[in-house]
């Protein structure tokens, strides 16, 4: 096949998947696009009570603080916590049919981004409720993000999901992995808040720039040049580190899944 | 003959046993020197330097016993599989018939389906979109073509399933069990439209353990048992062979 009609048949097989996993998370429902941002508005109420109510942190807009970064985290959460499965539950079709499987994760990553891009017009009412608006900087700063977001996840989905076939209990220690990195990650506080010797260990988490950057860029408008080389740079390592775990495992899928 | 579109050339293929990796992160860890030798050593040959050639055009029938390997045949040549030693080289594209509708999402409707499984085995997106009536008259379930395919009966799928491989302008198909689940009446129709097929020079890799369709379709034949080709040559032959070595029960 030429190298012009492969791109064009990755692109419909992206297409296609794309389709089916939206038919298939939203069959039946049309409450469907409600329980994707329902799920990160809970998060940030229960963390609200926590530490504003009972706690009384003291900080500015709080609510929005959470809200703006709970979102691009449940995306980022949401696709690696699925990514174990991702090759399993499909079993059946690379068993028989010889296709990019790497294609799958893909599907999964920009599937929950486009969740994340719906939920926008919500953290924008939220940030009207507060008094703010949206900045130039987005115009940019959105693009920017997204595409490191989806280099990263993509790139740490692949390495799962595709070790997952032969480490079965991944699954597990990816859940506890998820939740450990969550606490570990500037997300329900500042990361100015981190006592000061242990700053720079938040440096050594390759999910720290991007969330810093997103409530950053989503909250005051304004993108940190070098956090966003940051998450550009994160981003490429863990798409090549991905791309290279999945070239030297994927022609053993047929048999291991 | 004319020249061949599949050629094994002493192909050898050994499953890796994955249990110690199945025990998990920790076994491995804990034990990495013994579980590193184990993934060495502990390997189960399935076909030990086998060789044949499937010219174009040609019918070809794979028959033995459950485990013989015939999957694992079909999967060398579906490119899905490696072999451990040896070579395989196909010229052609491949188009499996899967069996029960291996690539159908349960969820989906039947025309959701056909469109996912035209595109995964190969078509474009167009393509799929030009062929579409044509795809649901041959499938012939009626009002089931809108619904999820979970409500479908084994047999609907399958229907579903060949209905789809056999519009995709085929040059080599591969075909495992695919008889099992249909009727009468769409078994016949099957073995027709694979007829067709034959007739218009596509190139046929047939399993199956039903002896009267494979003598009803196949030039050749090829019987794997022992890791080795048992025997390999004219339909009726080799299927007489097969049948009389059975033990009888």
């Amino acid at each position: 096949m030429s190298y012009e009609r492969r791109l064009s048949h990755y692109l419909d097989l992206l297409t296609v998947l794309f389709l089916k996993e939206m038919k298939v998370r939203y069959k039946s429902t049309t409450l469907g696009y409600l329980w994707s941002v329902l799920h990160p508005l809970a998060f940030a109420f229960v963390f609200f009570i926590a530490f504003k109510v009972v706690m009384r942190v003291q900080m500015e807009d709080y609510g929005l603080f959470l809200i703006t970064g709970l979102f691009p985290w449940q995306w980022f959460a949401n696709s690696v916590g699925l990514s174990p499965l991702i090759f399993l539950s499909n079993a059946s079709i690379i068993k028989k049919i010889r296709f990019p499987t790497n294609i799958l994760p893909l599907t999964t990553v920009l599937q929950d981004m486009v969740h994340f891009v719906l939920s926008l017009p919500v953290i924008v009412g939220f940030m009207l409720f507060y008094g703010k608006s949206p900045g130039i900087a987005w115009l940019y700063g959105i693009p920017i993000l997204l595409a490191a977001q989806v280099l990263l996840t993509y790139g740490i989905a692949l390495i799962i999901s595709s070790l997952n076939l032969f480490f079965r209990d991944l699954e597990r220690l990816t859940g506890i992995a998820l939740t450990l990195l969550f606490y570990f990650t500037p997300v329900v506080y500042s990361e100015t808040m981190i006592p000061e010797k242990y700053r720079y260990l938040v440096y050594l988490n390759p999910v720290a720039p991007l969330m810093i950057s997103w409530r950053n860029l989503l909250l005051n408008g304004g993108l940190d040049p070098r956090l966003a080389a940051a998450c550009v740079v994160h981003g490429l390592l863990f798409f090549a580190a991905g791309t290279a775990v999945y070239n030297k495992l994927s022609w053993k899928f047929g048999e291991a899944v | 003959m004319s020249a061949p579109v599949i050629t094994f050339r002493s192909v050898t293929k050994n499953y890796t046993l994955y249990h110690e990796l199945r025990g998990g992160i920790k076994n491995f860890l804990f034990r990495l020197p013994k579980a590193i030798k184990q993934i060495r050593d502990s390997s189960y040959c399935v076909l030990k330097d086998i060789s044949f050639e499937v010219g174009s055009g040609e019918t070809l029938g794979i028959i033995g016993r459950n485990g013989a390997g015939k999957s694992t045949l079909l999967g060398l040549m579906a490119g899905i599989l490696r072999p451990s030693a040896g070579e395989v080289e196909v010229n052609g594209r491949i188009t499996p018939l899967l069996e029960l509708g291996g690539g159908f999402h349960p969820d989906l409707t039947g025309i959701d389906n056909i469109m996912l499984n035209g595109v995964l085995l190969g078509l474009s997106r167009k393509a799929v979109t030009r062929k579409l009536s044509e795809i649901i008259k041959f499938a012939d379930i009626g009002d089931y073509i809108g619904q999820p395919i979970r409500t479908y009966s084994s047999g609907m799928v399958a229907r579903l399933g060949f209905s789809v491989a056999a519009h995709l302008d085929p040059e080599i198909i591969l075909a495992d069990e695919l008889l099992a689940v249909g009727d009468a009446d769409f078994n016949k129709k099957c073995l027709d439209k694979m007829s067709d097929f034959k007739r218009s020079g596509v190139t046929i890799v047939f399993i199956s353990h039903s002896m009267e369709s494979i003598r009803k379709i196949c030039d050749r034949v090829i019987w794997i048992e022992g890791h080795k080709i048992k025997m390999a040559g004219d339909a009726g032959a080799v299927t007489g062979a097969y049948k009389n070595s059975r033990p009888a029960i």
